[in-house]
């Protein structure tokens, strides 16, 4: 078997499983719509407060609904012992975790790129400022799927894992924030999205190089 | 020298508040942290202490 | 020379060797601080623009400086420790851990006193502030993540992992924050760049900042002691031990 049919396998198998539980996957989704409505309600109807504020509040909103879906990255597998004969397998582990997040950011975080026009429409947002909102989340959210999974590999098995996942990755996460909130930002305000877009993508070459070796080196960590 | 009399140098030029507020917390934040690593220690060779003269026993 | 490093590695060797080695530093610790104090007060000419309320910085630039390095320092021995298998350096690396917490507070909350008086506000989203902390919310991952393993060698590995992935972060981290900084017109006043710096202020921040230093040693020592005695509870030479003993 070569690398790719070994990575397609893998993500296949996982978005099997992902479909058979819809509910899940769906949740994160609704999480993400339900807090950016909560910013408005919260802050008052002024379009033009709404406008300035829209792409941290999408931003944040994103964070926190990959950071929710983490603990399912690994958890299922460890619990039924499948992660231990993944561990076990000729094949490397770094290339199964590697379909593992790929199979991840498929389900959790495609679906909030998708919805994210839809929201960016409700802080009145411009067409163009809303195209650049979906490329900014398209390059960060699966740099969100690779850093998380370091989180939860650390933290798989462990007691008040679910709220640990969250003291560990969100700090990790402040630079894709900050490239990502600023590229819509600059796109509003007429500076251009090329410079921010360009160092999210460079981060997620950099994570996409390194993270999933980190992530290997906590699984075996883990099922020792 | 800078100050001409103690109440000048307590009052820092009317900085008093900030500089104290630093420097006090600076300084009781390193007098606690040793005093806890004391106590931790003190409790490590205890507990180690009542489990030796458990075992003394109950040999 | 190679056999003597290696003796020292183990805890039972580095158990009493620690215990003298402490109130070495301590006195260091001491005297710097006591000159440095001297001096940031009694030598060190008022500041034109800021008057008295620069002094804060005496300590405010040391805790940060201190803050940074723990953290480089933390990652050291923990990645040590994952690498050659060595417990003593893993407990090294738990032992930095709060007091590296602790100086980045320090460092914020001396900050944040003396932006009060020069900013006119006790915080400032500034580049240098919000990167400190991040720093201290990677510490307290660190000791959340530590102290959430039962199992210790799992910990060390664990959190040498999270220590390596957050030393590889810092940089970007501090270079995203700096650029949103400049992009929000951010303050521009920076805490170190007080103009015509003394060579007496510098003189006065250094030996504090040095007088940190020793403080920090001492007391990672003090616990990495106390962490010994807690994880090798059941070996022969802790049993052995005089205060144990008596």
């Amino acid at each position: 078997m070569n690398a790719f049919s070994v990575l397609s396998a893998v993500v296949q198998r996982d978005l099997l499983v992902a479909l058979r539980r819809k509910s899940e996957v769906l949740t994160t989704l609704f999480f993400f719509v339900i807090v950016v409505s909560l910013f408005p309600l919260g802050i008052g109807p002024e379009m033009d407060l709404l406008r300035k504020i829209a792409p941290g509040v999408l931003w944040v909103a994103a964070l926190l609904a990959t950071m929710l879906s983490l603990n399912r990255l690994f958890a299922a597998d460890h619990a039924d012992g499948t992660l231990e004969q993944m561990a076990l397998a000729p094949v490397p582990l770094g290339l199964l975790v590697t379909g593992k997040v790929v199979a991840h950011w498929l389900v959790s975080g495609l679906p909030l790129v998708l919805i994210a026009p839809l929201l960016g429409l409700q802080f009145d947002l411009a067409p163009r400022a809303l195209t650049v909102l979906m490329i900014s989340l398209l390059l960060g959210t699966p740099l969100l799927s690779l850093i998380g999974a370091i989180g939860a590999a650390l933290t798989l098995g462990v007691r008040g894992g679910g709220v640990l996942v969250s003291l560990l990755t969100l700090p990790l996460y402040i630079p894709a924030l900050i490239f990502g909130a600023g590229a819509v930002e600059a796109d509003i305000s007429g500076l251009g999205a090329a410079g921010h877009l360009s160092l999210l993508a460079a981060l997620l070459a950099l994570a996409a190089f390194f993270a999933p070796w980190a992530t290997t080196a906590a699984l075996r960590i883990a099922l020792e | 020298m800078n100050w001409n009399s103690p109440a000048e140098f307590f009052a820092m030029g009317g900085y008093g508040f900030y500089v104290w507020g630093s420097f006090g917390v600076t300084t009781l934040a390193l007098l606690i942290e040793p005093l806890l690593i004391g106590k931790r220690q003190s409790e490590a060779v205890k507990s180690l202490q009542r489990e030796l003269s458990a075992k003394e026993r109950s040999q | 020379m190679r056999m003597l490093t290696w003796k020292y590695a183990s805890p039972q060797y580095f158990y009493p060797l620690a215990g003298k080695m402490i109130p070495w530093f301590a006195a260091l610790a001491v005297l710097f601080g006591v000159s440095g104090l001297w001096l940031g007060f009694f030598v060190a000419p008022t500041d034109a623009q800021q008057g008295e309320g620069y002094r804060i910085i005496f300590i405010h630039v040391g805790a940060s400086w201190m803050s940074m390095f723990i953290y480089l320092v933390m990652a050291f021995w923990a990645s040590i420790g994952l690498s050659f298998n060595t417990r003593l350096s893993s407990m090294m690396a738990s032992a930095l851990a709060p007091t590296g917490a602790m100086f980045a507070f320090l460092s914020l909350w001396t900050g944040a006193l003396w932006g009060k008086p020069m900013w006119g506000t006790w915080w400032v989203w500034d580049a240098r502030l919000t990167s400190e902390l991040i720093l201290l919310f990677l510490y307290l991952g660190f000791i959340a993540l530590q102290a959430a393993i039962d199992e210790p060698r799992r910990a060390d590995k664990a959190g040498a992992i999270l220590a390596l992935v957050g030393v590889v972060n810092v940089p970007i981290i501090y270079f995203s924050v700096k650029w949103w900084n400049t992009l929000h017109q951010g303050a521009s006043v920076s805490l170190t760049q007080a103009p015509s710096m003394a060579k007496t202020m510098l003189l006065g921040m250094l030996m504090m900042a040095l007088c940190f230093w020793m403080y920090s040693i001492a007391v990672a020592l003090a616990r990495v002691r106390a962490i010994m005695l807690e994880r090798e509870r059941n070996s022969e030479w802790v049993t052995q031990l005089k205060e144990v003993q008596s």
